[in-house]
């Protein structure tokens, strides 16, 4: 432990006895925000994108017949339109966000509403401009932060589990659950939970999204025809790429959550100008 | 303090929000936000062809992995009366003209075609909508129509001009005022209309009455375009000189073995194998070769181009 950087980190103690830990180097925070604000746009461009052809099929082509999953609309019992997401054999009526939306006071059969997607209007062009662009600054903002966290050895330190988390792996993910989270030098590191957490995103989510995107270019099919051989064909590579932006929207919904009952002015503090304050010390107080 | 800070934190995130969402269509309506998004393309362009050489082919597939049902998309059956009048005779007169910058401008027939080497591919066809089908294509090498042209020294584009009406300048298939003409990357009506068509035909996958061969080389239309003062625009596409001496690169006339049925741009059309579903363009009647795409439609360099889709689309 003592040759851990987290220890090295810039510590102090304010007038009021309050430690302060200098949580987060500014390349992270940077990262951090970009990645962000890139991650929305991206979502949000995608699901435009996705509305073009709103279904998901696994191979190398489409199965029109029998989609994986499909959000449309169709008409109910009632004769009235209804929005209708089909996973398999399975429907679900999805009226008023999926399959059917309002829309400046109309319905609309589009998959995922307007408020949802950018551009809002259905204009599959544009959408894909947006996206690209924006996963290059994807792509560029994660080389800078895995390039910096591995030669400042913050990866290591915020991703990997140190040996005594892991001998108390049971214990931690009780703490974790009932919510209670810790202070003083423990609250310097990031949880067991926390830190598998950012590994799967990190080295494991985000890259499987890039590669799964890549993975339905025809050009680089033609370049890596083993990329898309890896997913199982250039339509199981869009399910695969839908599937992970459902799983990094669920990260950061509980992300969001988890920071709004931990602190959230400390956490934001801490991600804005890279100070987190650690509580009281009891020896260091006056 | 933390109280301000909090407030302030709040509404920095409401106005970033609020910005970002009603603000990206603006700056992507802008000239210059439509440049900043051209960026992402030239990358695109530039990397992907960093990764391969310019005999790199595309994957090909075992017959078993042929889809039972080749989704036509776009045009589907062109309006055009010339058009209708050459498959009312099977296309026996149809002519492919080869011309622009080239030393010996050609005109070929379709038995003219089928006299020069021929390839056949079976490949995947990826829709910019998202979606793939695969099929065997059979045609001629464009490199071995643009070698018995000869190009000149300054071409440097194909352009292939097609045969299909999308739309009527100053006034769209709707009857439109035209507004979004002159505005490339502008949702416009047609293109909406034409997704939406796209996007209604998936569901149920049943093919239609186009798709039989029997109905394909047939009967002229009694539908046929009454005679029409407007200009009408028609489906062009282009590819630079790196795709069109691609091996894979061809003038399909066959597909699964049969002829081209007018669903899928009978008699000829272009497969490019590397890149998306719209540059394979239908209904191919003349092979241009230019040195910039300036003079072709709005300077995009295809129909879909003009409306804001990327010209590289190999990705």
């Amino acid at each position: 432990m003592a040759a851990s950087p987290a220890l090295q980190a810039p510590e102090t103690v304010d007038r009021q006895g309050r430690r302060w830990f200098y949580r987060h180097p500014l390349v992270i925070r940077l990262a951090h925000w970009i990645n962000a604000a890139v991650l929305l746009v991206l979502l949000m461009s995608g699901l435009q994108i996705f509305n073009a052809h709103p279904a998901l099929y696994w191979g190398a082509v489409s199965t029109f017949d029998d989609p994986a999953l499909a959000i449309t609309s169709d008409q109910g019992r009632d004769g009235k339109s209804r929005g209708v997401v089909t996973v398999g054999t399975r429907t679900f009526d999805t009226t008023g966000v999926l399959g059917l939306s309002r829309e400046g006071g109309t319905e609309v059969e589009r998959a995922f509403p307007s408020w949802a997607t950018l551009p809002a209007d259905q204009d599959l062009a544009t959408g894909r401009r947006w996206h690209f662009l924006f996963a290059w600054l994807l792509v560029i903002n994660g080389a800078v932060y895995l390039t910096y966290g591995l030669f400042s050895g913050q990866l290591r330190r915020r991703l990997i589990p140190d040996g005594d988390q892991i001998r108390h792996f049971g214990a931690s993910v009780k703490e974790h659950l009932l919510l209670r989270f810790p202070e003083g030098t423990e609250a310097k590191r990031y949880n067991v939970i926390q830190k598998l957490t950012y590994l799967v995103l990190v080295l494991g989510l985000l890259p499987a999204m890039v590669l799964a995107g890549l993975a339905m270019s025809p050009g680089m099919d033609a370049a890596w025809p083993w990329l898309t051989e890896l997913f199982g064909g250039r339509q199981s590579a869009r399910s695969v790429h839908f599937i992970a932006a459902g799983l990094i929207v669920l990260f950061v919904v509980v992300h969001v959550l988890l920071v709004l009952v931990s602190g959230l002015v400390n956490n934001m503090r801490g991600m804005i100008t890279g100070w987190f304050s650690l509580g009281r010390d009891r020896e260091g107080a006056r | 303090m933390i109280l301000h800070r909090r407030n302030l934190l709040t509404a920095g995130a409401g106005l970033m929000g609020t910005a970002l969402l009603g603000g990206c269509d603006r700056f992507a309506g802008s000239d210059a936000g439509r440049q900043t998004l051209q960026v992402g393309e030239d990358a695109n362009q530039y990397v992907q062809r960093l990764l391969m050489s310019p005999t790199t082919l595309a994957r090909e597939f075992p017959a078993a992995m042929i889809s039972p049902w080749f989704k036509p998309n776009g045009t589907i059956d062109p309006p055009d009366r010339a058009y209708r009048a050459l498959a009312a005779k099977k296309f026996a007169e149809f002519k492919l003209t080869v011309d622009g910058l080239v030393q010996t401008p050609l005109s070929l027939s379709l038995a003219d075609l089928r006299a020069l080497p021929s390839r056949t591919q079976i490949t995947r066809h990826d829709c910019v909508e998202g979606w793939s089908c695969i099929g065997q294509w059979a045609g001629v090498p464009l490199a071995e129509v643009l070698k018995r042209a000869g190009l000149k020294p300054q071409a440097r584009y194909a352009v292939f001009h097609c045969a299909d009406t999308l739309e009527y300048a100053g006034g769209g298939l709707e009857g439109g005022d035209g507004a979004f003409l002159g505005r490339p990357g502008h949702p416009g009506a047609v293109r909406d209309a034409y997704i939406q068509l796209a996007a209604a035909e998936d569901w149920g996958g049943a093919p239609t009455a186009t798709d039989a061969p029997k109905d394909d080389w047939g009967q002229g239309s009694p539908a046929a375009e009454p005679e029409d003062k407007r200009t009408p625009i028609r489906y062009y596409e282009s590819i630079d000189l790196y795709d069109a001496f691609n091996p894979q690169t061809i003038l399909a006339y066959d597909l699964n073995g049969k002829p081209l049925p007018v669903s899928n741009g009978a008699p000829l059309r272009l497969r490019v194998e590397r890149q998306l579903g719209y540059k394979q363009a239908k209904y191919v009647m003349r092979v241009e070769m230019v040195e910039s795409l300036n003079g072709i439609g709005q300077g995009g360099g295809g129909y879909w181009e003009d409306r804001g889709y990327e010209w590289y689309a190999g990705i």
